[in-house]
């Protein structure tokens, strides 16, 4: 039985596309193999638009152990750790159903970081939704939100920190895009290439259902007003049987009977067992009939393309087959041998005693489709914007109105529905620069931030692209780490269209650059392509994930000022970059104008010298400065501490809303003892860096000189009310 | 006029509670238990006396809010 | 002292308190709970988590596992028996405490830091805390908001059965310092031999100074005592 024009279009697959299918097998495939080749050929699991663009990121050097095209990145963080992390987007299952869409991407997420035999210590998230007015946003927050806390929570992994934003772009196409953190002996890390003829694949966790067939595709096509209805069954996630699999699995790690190891996500059994036998060039034989399901009467078809929850695809030394279903039965878990590795190179599957299917695997692998999709350079925003010619405002009005927007309200709503310190090695909460870990027993942490700037990238994507990778590296440095390495979600719009297509290749452009002159390389990532709507696209949003280490517990600050008489000094020149501002958005509502530009050499030199300052015990609290400008990062550390301060005007005549709004790159905020001033200046002045003393620490009033003052509780109240006013319930 | 509505999961939405209790059951000795699915159940009063009319409304309350239609089934009986 | 840690499928806070015991040089073991036997133990600590995904209601399987008759036995005996948040709704649930804990009044998952007041240290567990005094704790639960009936509330309140109440910084023991809308802003009760506690703050979590504080070391000094 051949299959129909309809069936090869409803698979998502191209005329050009079905052709090639045709030669790869020199016959017609069967529907079975069709759904088969469209999984492995989709977007989302052959990065087929993406991949040229992709290899130009840094993906190596000394202290990467494992960089992209494995479950996870690994990076060495001395000793015998590794620190084994990912990002994964899945925003297309969160807009359709929110609490199962957010749950099973932090699900997913984290058996990609134990799937490589590391435990996962901490989860970051990013969010993006569409304007809090749209009537779509407020129920999506909260299921997404609920979602994430639910499954995290549960399994006991806590989430530390993340991001959540807010703007009209996603109001039909919102993201969720979720980080795990695992740590592992770097001795002991477990890779998806399969190894050796005859050993047995083996099947564990959950049953396969219904779920979520053809969610792959799904996630790599546009929304329409029907897609309500297109609804396939959703997958529901089960973090107590997650948290059974993590335990299971660590345990089976510590011998050496695992050869390799694959969680089963997007496009499930298909993807995994592909994927391991093409690493190893080997083929692959599975019995269907010995597939553990949860419904009556699955197809072939059904059981393949399942993308039902916590399950793993392992292949087992054979000799230790009773010591490893021993753990499993101990957990509960399903354990099932349903196949073996072969010599063919080819995928055969059977049920019924008959071959259902045979295709050979570099057809479905290396032979998938690789686009170079034409794309044209953006047009870069020039319009320049005279704040003198705008309506007058007050400093202080200008300031509160940003500290009570949604985009920079303080997010203990949602924070405080996720468990932080479960495990409790968590130093530095959500609500700082970065989260900071310590690992388990040692006198060592690692700092994690999740960033983006979409605005930045929509005006400029090269330099929004730099932008983020250069924001995620000082977050890191502001608490006193040392950045190591990042993973990255790109979520962009429909990449068959020039224009998004070259929003991406800039974004990557300027991520590559950042990357290279840091020596902060990529080492695992996702892309999210097709966040469009009605042929809207989102505004291009790569989401940059960053780890770095802390070796001296002693030596980790945050942003809450310390002591009334320190002082404020602002590291980084301050020229007063008011477009793409979030004072011009908040205030006047101005979209225009290109981002602040990226100057690395000084990136790097400020950061280095705020890092080695912190090392040397000289820095008692440290902000960056990023959206909002000084002002807001100044009233942060304030409202933080529950200390006021008393902040300089500037020696040289400047307007005072660039001054103190304006969103120049690579600043910080520290916080200094006045006995310290000389021998910091002395070492400022010796490395070339610029930097001014802004202001002082005082007791309970936040105030320009000669300008304006303001209660500290005051300012409190105004950044601590948007949330909870918005998600009351009538 | 009262209506009971049952709201369940579909019947090929993966119902991990329900799993956990059936084993559980299993475990406790029921041994000819053979699925158990978990579910909510409400009880609706209104101040209606059109049953057609009532009813109609009762499956819009399940439709819009009562029910989230991607994962669950509802049913509604008119209780005396 | 020796102690012992039930270990449920979905527990996860059992690690963290062990490593507490630990530090404080409490010999413990983690007792799996299919076990049917319970080592020789001072202290048997029921800890927190979410054992078999909360499901049904939160505690409810869990109270049927083998181990559980032991625990049961063993705290009838006067064993000393903690149970931290999800191990306080086991032992409600397995009837070694009364009451019942429903789902938070706000309806959402709670994770914070909250303050407590220590109400009686006349007891095995306090005895190392000044009366009234303040501490801070971190909660982390679904269902914690406590609730029983008149008569037993009456006797919780009387006869010093209620060790801490949540309180603001001030040691205001109201609605406003109430997180989750527990009866007399109760966070924590014992049994009539106040040998069996139940809290839903977590003590473990503040018993190391690079952390959040300090304030829960107390409670397993207290047992030392």
């Amino acid at each position: 039985m051949t299959v129909t024009k309809e069936q090869i279009e409803s698979h998502g697959l191209k005329t050009e596309e079905y052709k090639k299918i045709k030669e790869l097998l020199s016959r017609d495939p069967n529907l079975l193999e069709l759904g088969i080749f469209s999984a492995m050929w989709n977007e989302h699991c052959s990065y087929k638009s993406s991949k040229i663009h992709l290899k130009k990121l840094p993906t190596k050097n000394n202290i990467v152990i494992q960089g992209p095209g494995e479950n996870a990145g690994v990076i060495d963080i001395g000793g015998n750790d590794a620190i084994v992390f990912k990002i994964e987007s899945h925003n297309h299952p969160s807009f359709i159903e929110p609490y199962q869409g957010a749950a099973t991407g932090v699900g997913g997420i984290l058996r990609d970081v134990f799937t490589m035999g590391a435990r996962p210590i901490a989860l970051m998230n990013s969010i993006h939704f569409g304007s809090p007015e749209n009537k779509k946003t407020q129920n999506l927050l909260s299921g997404v939100v609920s979602g994430i806390g639910g499954y995290g929570n549960s399994v006991g992994i806590p989430t530390v920190g993340g991001e959540t934003k807010f703007n009209s772009t996603y109001n039909e196409n919102i993201l969720v895009n979720a980080m795990a953190i695992g740590h592992a002996n770097k001795n002991k890390i477990f890779y998806s290439k399969a190894k050796g003829l005859n050993k047995p694949v083996v099947y564990v966790g959950s049953k396969t259902g219904r779920d979520g067939i053809h969610g792959a595709t799904m996630a790599s096509a546009e929304f329409d007003e029907n897609s309500e209805e297109k609804k396939p069954t959703v997958q529901v996630g089960d973090p107590f049987t997650e948290k059974l699999l993590l335990e299971a699995c660590l345990e089976l790690m510590k011998d050496n009977s695992i050869i390799s190891i694959q969680d089963m996500g997007a496009a499930g059994l298909t993807s995994s067992s592909i994927e391991m036998a093409s690493k190893g060039k080997l083929g692959i034989e599975l019995d269907l009939n010995k597939v553990p399901c949860r419904e009556n009467n699955m197809s072939p078809y059904e059981m393949m393309l399942s993308e039902s929850q916590e399950r793993m695809l392992i292949i087992l030394d054979d000799k230790k087959e009773k010591e490893a279903k021993k753990i499993f039965d101990k957990w509960d878990l399903d354990f099932v041998v349903i196949g073996k590795t072969t010599d063919t190179n080819r995928l055969i599957l059977n049920f019924d005693n008959k071959k259902v299917a045979d295709i050979p695997i570099p057809a479905l692998a290396d032979k998938a489709p690789l686009y170079d999709r034409k794309w044209v350079k953006s047009k870069l925003p020039k319009n320049k914007v005279k704040i003198k010619d705008l309506k007058k405002i007050k400093i202080e009005d200008a300031l509160i109105k940003i500290l009570s927007s949604p985009n920079h309200s303080n997010k203990n709503w949602i924070t405080d529905q996720y468990d932080q310190i479960v495990m409790c090695d968590t130093v530095q909460k959500s609500g700082g620069d970065s989260a900071v870990v310590r690992i388990h027993n040692k006198d060592k942490a690692i700092a994690i931030s999740v960033d983006s700037s979409a605005n930045y990238c929509k005006a400029d994507p090269k330099s929004g692209g730099k932008q983020i990778v250069c924001e995620n590296w000082r977050n890191l440095i502001s608490v006193g780490a040392k950045p190591l390495a990042i993973t990255n979600c790109l979520n962009f719009g429909n990449p068959e269209k020039p224009k998004i297509m070259g929003e991406f290749v800039e974004c990557v452009d300027g991520i590559k650059e950042a990357c290279e002159f840091l020596n902060f390389p990529v080492v695992s990532g996702n892309v999210s392509f097709y966040n469009e709507t009605n042929s809207k696209s989102i505004f291009p949003t790569p989401v940059i994930g960053g780890i770095g280490v802390i070796d001296n517990l002693k030596r980790i600050v945050d942003i809450k000022t310390k002591k009334s008489g320190n002082l404020i000094i602002v590291i980084g020149k301050t020229i007063g970059h008011i477009t793409q501002s979030s004072f011009l958005q908040e205030n006047f509502s101005i979209f225009d104008g290109p981002p602040p530009e990226i100057n690395l050499v000084n990136e790097k030199n400020n950061g280095l010298a705020v890092l080695q300052l912190i090392r040397d015990n000289l820095v008692m609290s440290a902000h960056d400065i990023s959206s909002g400008g000084m002002l807001v990062s100044l009233s942060e550390m304030s409202i933080h501490s529950g200390l006021g301060l008393k902040i300089y005007k500037p020696k040289k005549l400047v307007n005072l809303f660039e001054y103190f709004f304006g969103e120049d790159q690579g600043r910080y905020l520290i916080e200094i003892s006045k006995n310290n001033i000389k021998k910091i200046e002395t070492f400022l002045r010796k490395n070339n860096i610029f930097f001014e003393v802004i202001a002082e620490v005082q007791n309970d009033t936040f105030e320009i000189e000669k300008t304006f003052s303001l209660k500290i509780k005051d300012l409190h109240n105004y950044n601590n009310q948007w949330y909870s006013k918005y998600n009351a319930i009538n | 006029m009262k209506f009971a509505v049952t709201v369940t999961l579909k019947k090929d939405v993966l119902d991990p509670q329900g799993k956990v209790v059936g084993q559980t059951l299993k475990n406790m000795g029921i041994k000819n238990l053979n699925q158990v699915r978990q579910g909510k159940f409400f009880e609706i009063d209104m101040n209606e006396k059109d049953s057609a009319k009532a009813e109609s409304q009762v499956k819009e309350m399940c439709e819009k809010l009562l029910a989230n239609q991607i994962i669950e089934d509802f049913k509604i009986n008119k209780a005396e | 002292m020796k102690s012992s840690v039930i270990v449920f499928p979905g527990s996860n806070c059992d690690r963290d308190v062990a490593v507490a015991l630990e530090r404080l040089q409490f010999k413990n073991s983690m007792v799996w709970h299919k076990e049917t036997e319970l080592p020789k133990s001072d202290l048997i600590v029921v800890p927190g988590g979410f054992s078999y995904g909360d499901y049904l209601r939160s505690g409810a399987i869990a109270a049927k596992s083998n181990i559980l008759s032991e625990v049961i036995s063993a705290g009838k005996k006067g064993a000393l028996v903690l149970g931290i948040c999800n191990g306080f709704q086991i032992l409600i649930e397995c009837g070694l405490l009364q009451g019942a804990l429903l789902r938070n009044s706000g309806l959402k998952f709670i994770s914070k830091d909250i303050l407590v007041k220590v109400q009686s240290n006349k007891n095995k567990f306090f005895n190392k805390y000044k009366s009234d005094e303040i501490l801070k704790l971190n909660i982390a639960h679904n269902e914690g908001n406590y609730f029983t009936n008149k008569k037993h509330l009456e006797e919780l309140e009387n006869n010093e059965l209620i060790p801490i109440k949540y309180c603001d910084e001030k040691g205001n023991i109201n609605l406003k310092s109430n997180p989750n809308g527990s009866i007399n802003n109760i966070a924590g009760i014992f049994n009539k031999n106040k040998n069996i506690l139940g809290m839903m703050p977590h003590p473990e979590r503040m018993a190391d100074k690079i952390l959040s504080g300090e304030d829960g070391l107390g409670l397993f000094l207290s047992l030392m005592n």
